[in-house]
């Protein structure tokens, strides 16, 4: 079951759900890239990287033929500032890349915060530190989550867990990043990316529609006064301001909490886990389950804001919680945090691209809530 | 006789105005200015051909001039 | 010329004189805040003047840098976007991209365009980006304190050269508009020292073409500025402007580097007559 704490209702949206086409089998990538076409994305710009390459491939057929900007940058610095640029000047602008190239836009995406524009970022995150490898991993929870780059700054970050919400996600990222003129990243991994499955992704797209806002650097037309797009603040106290209103924006936004529960009325232990993690720990939880053991499964789709108060209200039922990802253990603070003591907190991670089989998630979960 | 016209108050008395006027009829006064500076002035406005070159050497977008309108060329 | 006419006292009616030097309209009201005698102030007028003369207020998206110029868009009254350190390029594609009609032209200084911003630099001439690239090139880092810049002349005292560059230790000075001009993409390329009358009135003809290239989409335009730095250079404004004409100019020749921009049909009215030949 998905529980959203508050449904929008807005065009991008209502643009993925009107054409049901059928079914077929859709790579993870594709997915993602015609999803930013039907959300009605105007811009991309994009670098070359592995494992998230099919997006600006396909992005680069779609694009031109509808109309819209297509560019591929010299660096994933320029894809940022070109981000940060058609944002400015009020247009759906997107960008993809995987975990280095993401590192290397944190100062662009700094100065997009700073100056609160709205845009999309998917992570087709891959093995780190460093070059690392090409395999699966979910080592850049903190990047995106926590900030990243320089200052206080949050991002929306949407987590999805198969192919059908790769297509559904990047429409209700920019749906939120507009709402609350914030960047939204989309995270997912080298598996969803590369995964076929099947899903109703559609062919066709509706036409754009043009939002105009009252805030952006496009050429003053008619308008009576100028508008400046910017983050420079020399004022201590005007800085200070500034900064206390983006955070009241990233409290406002804790409305939008989404996230998924499998299995949890009456479970004893509940398995948090996002992305590729989750559908891990969910064959893990059946299996435990028809062995009779009470585990649940709770799947944050909005990894930024975090289901915290979801999460505390069930540390004070359960005898624990079971954090699962693909890293050293970052996603697990937020847990530990919202449980605050009411239950333990375990944590159980896989790091360099390595999927543990869900056998080995079945023991390890068993093991450490032996009574 | 031109309207010539500095912003005195805008004026940080940096003398490239004096220096290209090519009458030499501008000065640096010896009077500061609300922002600390000796301003640029008009000292001999009878010489002063409403060339604007002044102006286009003024760092300040400061410099005003008027003259009294020519006889249009057919 | 209202906006002229208006800052003066006078009761002689309009039609009776005319205005041959003000601020331009799109530049606001604000004083400016450079160094005395700093040529920023000359080329934010110049800038003004242009949007004013090809009457593109209403669609002009300036990109202003990090920099002495980080203020620029205080005093323009178009719309304006503020760019990181070096990004301009990449800022000014995008916006030209998402909507051709704009007008958008980046303001960049030397350690901006020609150091950490180099490959957006590069790229969005390759690419013949339809931007108008305003290169205020003053051979040092002014508004950090006077650093050694890529553009610094060999032997140029700093205060990370304190000894004089030593190009065989930091390297020779990067000549953006010959590097540039072997690139298609480039409709027009220009240098002029901003020393004289006579030269700001040069610039204004260089400006009008880059800016030309781009409103006929023929491709990407660069002026580059010879500025001055009378505070970090240790010199007054016309010391320094001197040192431009006697030194800056031997490592940095001026002159059209570039040019696929088509002559003007017509001198425009007015433009190019008023200021110098009139006496």
């Amino acid at each position: 079951m998905i529980v959203t704490t508050r449904q929008p209702v807005s065009t991008s949206e209502r643009a993925v759900r009107t054409p049901a086409p059928a079914k077929r089998l859709v790579k993870g990538n594709e997915a993602l890239a015609l999803g930013a076409v039907a959300a009605g994305a105007e811009c991309f710009f994009g670098y070359p990287i592995t494992p998230q390459n099919e997006v600006p491939e396909i992005l680069s057929y779609w694009m031109p033929k509808l109309g819209r900007v297509f560019l591929q940058a010299e660096s994933e610095v320029a894809s940022i500032n070109m981000v940060y640029g058609a944002a400015a000047a009020g247009h759906r602008a997107m960008t993809s890349s995987s975990s280095p190239g993401i590192s290397l836009m944190m100062e662009g995406l700094s100065y997009i915060a700073g100056a609160r524009l709205p845009c999309v970022i998917a992570n087709v995150m891959r093995g780190g530190p460093g070059l690392g490898n090409i395999a699966p991993s979910q080592g850049d929870y903190f990047q995106a989550v926590k900030g990243g780059g320089h200052g206080d700054y949050r991002c929306i970050v949407l987590a999805p867990w198969n192919v059908q919400e790769m297509y559904e996600l990047p429409a209700l990222a920019f749906d939120l990043a507009e709402r609350y003129r914030m960047p939204a990243f989309v995270l997912t991994d080298a598996v969803l990316g590369s995964m076929l499955e099947p899903a109703r992704v559609p062919l066709e797209f509706p036409p754009l529609v043009r939002r105009e806002q009252d805030w952006t650097a496009c050429g003053r037309g008619n308008r009576a006064h100028k508008n400046v797009v910017h983050s420079l603040y020399l004022d201590p106290e005007v800085l200070s301001a500034k900064c206390e209103e983006l955070q009241a924006t990233y409290r406002r936004a804790a409305c939008e909490v989404r996230f998924d529960e499998r299995l949890i009325d009456d479970a004893q232990v509940v398995v948090v886990a996002f992305g590729i993690s989750a559908r891990l720990a969910l064959s893990a939880v059946s299996a435990l389950r028809r062995r009779g053991e009470k585990f649940g499964l709770l799947r944050p789709i909005t990894l930024f804001p975090f289901p915290s108060e979801r999460l505390s209200a069930l540390a004070k039922r359960v005898r624990g919680m079971m954090v699962f990802e693909l890293n050293s253990g970052q996603m697990v603070e937020d847990v530990r945090l919202a449980a605050n003591g009411a239950c333990p907190v375990e944590f159980f991670g896989k790091m360099g691209g390595v999927l543990p089989p869900p056998e080995e998630l079945v023991e390890v979960f068993s093991k450490r809530f032996a009574r | 006789m031109p309207v010539w016209s500095v912003r005195s108050e805008r004026c940080k008395g940096c003398r490239l105005c004096v220096e290209f006027c090519p009458r030499h009829c501008l000065e640096i006064s010896n009077e500061l200015n609300a922002i600390g500076y000796y301003p640029a002035r008009m000292h001999d406005a009878g010489k002063c051909t409403s060339c604007a070159l002044c102006a286009d050497m003024c760092p300040e977008a400061g410099i005003i001039v008027v003259r009294r309108k020519r006889k249009k060329k057919t | 010329m209202h906006s002229c006419a208006d800052n003066l006292v006078t009761d002689t009616p309009d039609d009776e004189f005319e205005c041959v030097a003000h601020r331009p309209n799109s530049m606001s009201d604000k004083p400016l805040h450079y160094c005395p005698g700093c040529t920023h102030g000359i080329i934010h007028r110049l800038v003004g003047e242009m949007v004013d003369e090809f009457g593109l207020l209403d669609r002009t998206v300036g990109i202003c840098p990090v920099g002495c110029a980080v203020f620029a868009y205080e005093y323009f009254e178009f719309d304006s976007i503020e760019a990181s350190h070096g990004r301009a390029p990449a800022v000014a594609t995008a916006v030209k991209r998402a909507d051709p009609r704009r007008f958008v032209f980046t303001y960049q200084g030397d350690g901006d365009l020609a150091a950490i911003g180099t490959a957006e630099t590069v790229h969005a001439a390759a690419r013949g980006e339809r931007i108008t690239v305003f290169f205020v090139n003053n051979g040092i880092y002014g508004m950090t304190g006077g650093q050694m810049a890529p553009t610094s002349l060999p032997g140029q005292k700093t205060t990370t050269s304190p000894g004089g560059r030593d190009p065989a230790l930091t390297g020779h000075p990067i000549a953006v508009c010959e590097m540039l001009s072997t690139l298609p993409g480039v409709a027009f390329a220009a240098r002029v020292p901003l020393t004289s009358p006579k030269n700001v009135n040069l610039a204004r003809r260089y400006m009008r073409k880059a800016i030309r290239a781009q409103l006929e989409n023929i491709g990407y335009g660069i002026v580059e500025f010879l500025s001055t730095c009378p505070v970090q250079w240790g010199l007054t404004p016309i010391a320094a402007m001197k040192h431009i004409d006697a030194d800056v100019i031997k490592v940095y020749p001026p002159g059209v580097f570039v040019d696929r921009v088509p002559d003007a049909r017509a001198a425009p009215v007015g433009a190019e007559t008023d200021a110098g030949s009139s006496t």
